[in-house]
């Protein structure tokens, strides 16, 4: 119908299909994100570390190269294994918790402040979809910064080093697309949480940093004071931490809690913001009494 | 004509207390006006046929489908503007009405074409490029609006769509829901508390009280028949008029001081009374249509013991 014909018109076109629906809300959601300035930037700045391993492993692998210009050690300047993919792992998964604390607080409040969410529900749209959408938000995002480069820094080693070596070491790429996924599936599901009960966004953004540094600080506390390691239950940077070191076989120096411990905290944890989500992403809320 | 909304015992319990009790019947008017006073259960009733909240017993179908097992099929078929002030933050109108628009399953090129026909439509298209957070309530009013029609549902729930408008844009609101109605393509539910906007645009009323039905009524039926009531003040002897009328086939009252009230019967016209009265040489000082407005109506639902007309 032609906009100048004014007129109502019902539509009789072809549906999208509804499986597909939930991408809606990352698309919209990336467009409105990388209007803002600081957000590109600092999304830039976490492919920094990428970039300077890929360099790492480029000269790494062309010693020769590198010694007219320095002195090269014996076994070449680091070792390209589990330690460095924990190592990566790590930095990029520290980058991740701060971009999530600046997504991640946008995501549900505005929502929840503006009354948009009975907009959603009377259309074939779910309240699964709904957290799928938002999750997917953060959870692409992240995936661009942590494993999806992470990948590539492996298989650009693996054509430097060659098949067998590939072969060798497949586990430590699924190693870290599992501890990515896992940091980014935990991370997403607190910020959502918090994003849906706190409606302030940078209430909601503090919240979510004071919980890892405070969880940090209580787990130190309760193990100081009743002698016990039980205290890293509550942490959530130990727990992963002590997951990701069970992935690339790299024992605890110290041992704190076991990974099945450290697993079952993060299972509880998601499982407890899923509870806090589903009662909070409802079209209405009813009032008790 | 098919029932848009069939209750079939809908009652609805939230928050320990009983919200609707065991409604019934079939509603099928083109437009459906929705009535109660605050607490009376027209929001509660709206949001369960969107499936918001379960039916504690009994169920109901919205354009043949359950609220207990097709509510994807109702949302599909159903456009819906709340009362609340509500949109998404950061987006402009028409950001805002494609994206309800792909929600409702259009693809994004339709989405968007359809979303600047339908802010076109409800008057916004000079203002469409700008933020919906900016708009005043007026405009957040349209904007509801085009967001409920830009899918082309096949009934659209309104709930208090003139809230905070200024005569003028009441007037516009009012104009645009005549014109979806009179459009054929979809069936309105309107819930309001301003009982001159469910007159003025709708068929079929249904006043609610404290859960409960107590008035359903065809308001064109109404008005039908109310035009066969007439009251008339006289001024001179009666006597003959009133035979004269009873032989027309009205039936006729008396109400004293010259005052009279008449039935036309079957195939009688007012130029006939006039007729009568002239040949009787009797004055006709006041002519009028009995009127038994929405108000009284309403207040008579609201007055009676148990609610019930």
């Amino acid at each position: 119908m032609a906009v100048y014909k004014r007129n109502y018109k019902s539509y009789d076109g072809a549906l999208t299909p509804a499986w597909s629906r939930f991408w809606i809300l990352p698309r919209h959601a990336w467009k409105g994100l990388f209007r803002q300035r600081f957000l590109t930037i600092f999304y830039v700045l976490c492919l920094f570390y990428p970039l300077g391993c890929l360099l790492a492993i480029y000269l790494n692998a062309n010693l020769g190269f590198l010694a007219q210009f320095i002195r090269v050690p014996d076994g070449g300047i680091l070792e390209i294994g589990p330690e460095f993919f924990l190592t990566y792992t790590r930095v990029q998964g520290t980058f991740a918790f701060l971009m999530t604390a600046f997504v991640g607080p946008g995501l549900v409040s505005p929502d929840l402040v503006n009354n948009a969410l009975p907009l959603y529900f009377c259309r074939p749209f779910t309240r699964v979809e709904y957290v799928l959408g938002k999750m997917a938000v953060i959870a692409v995002l992240l995936s661009t910064i942590t494993w999806i480069p992470g990948v590539a820094l492996f298989l650009v080693h693996s054509s430097l080093m060659g098949w067998t070596w590939m072969r060798d070491n497949w586990w430590l790429a699924n190693s870290m697309v599992l501890g990515s996924v896992l940091w980014i599936f935990a991370v997403s599901m607190l910020a959502l949480a918090i994003s849906a009960w706190v409606r302030w966004k940078i209430v909601a953004g503090a919240v979510l940093a004071l919980w890892f540094f405070l969880g940090a600080g209580l787990a130190q506390a309760i193990n100081s004071a009743i002698d016990t390691q039980k205290g890293y239950w509550l942490d959530l940077g130990h727990g992963i931490n002590r997951l990701w070191r069970d992935l690339f076989d790299i024992p605890e120096r110290v041992e704190t809690i076991t990974s099945e411990e450290a697993g079952a905290s993060i299972a509880i944890l998601c499982a407890l913001c899923l509870l806090l989500l589903w009662k909070k992403i409802r079209a209405y809320e009813v009032v008790k009494g | 004509m098919d029932p848009v909304i069939q209750l079939d015992n809908l009652s609805v319990r939230l928050g320990g207390r009983d919200i609707l009790r065991g409604l019934d019947g079939a509603l099928g008017g083109r437009t459906i006006g929705l009535l109660g006073p605050n607490g009376a259960g027209t929001s509660t009733l709206i949001n369960t046929l969107l499936g918001f909240h379960p039916p504690s017993a009994g169920s109901a179908r919205v354009l043949g489908h359950s609220i207990l097992t097709g509510k994807n099929d109702i949302r599909r078929l159903v456009g819906y503007m709340p009362e609340n002030d509500c949109f998404i933050g950061g987006m402009t109108a028409v950001e805002f009405v494609k994206f309800m628009a792909e929600l409702s399953g259009l693809p994004p090129q339709a989405a968007l074409e359809r979303a600047h026909e339908a802010l076109f439509y409800v008057g916004l298209g000079e203002s469409r490029y700008r933020q919906v957070g900016t708009y005043s309530l007026g405009m957040k009013q349209l904007a509801k609006l085009a967001q409920s029609i830009v899918h082309g549902p096949k009934l659209l729930i309104l709930d208090e769509p003139t809230n905070g408008l200024d005569p003028t844009a009441r007037q516009r609101m009012i104009k645009l829901v005549k014109e979806m109605r009179d459009s054929g393509e979809m069936r309105i539910l309107l819930c309001s508390h301003l009982l001159r906007d469910v007159e003025e645009t709708c068929e079929e009323v249904v006043i609610l009280k404290a859960g409960r039905i107590v008035h359903r009524s065809n308001l064109d039926e109404e008005r039908r028949l109310n035009k066969r009531f007439l009251e008339i003040e006289t001024h001179g002897e009666r006597n003959g008029f009133a035979e004269a009328a009873v032989g027309l086939g009205c039936e006729f009252e008396d109400l004293g001081a010259g005052r009279l009230r008449l039935t036309l019967g079957e195939g009688v016209l007012i130029p006939d009374i006039y007729r009568i009265a002239a040949e009787r040489n009797l004055q006709l000082r006041r002519l009028s249509h009995r009127r038994d407005t929405l108000e009284e109506i309403f207040m008579k639902a609201m007055e009676a013991p148990d609610g019930r007309l």
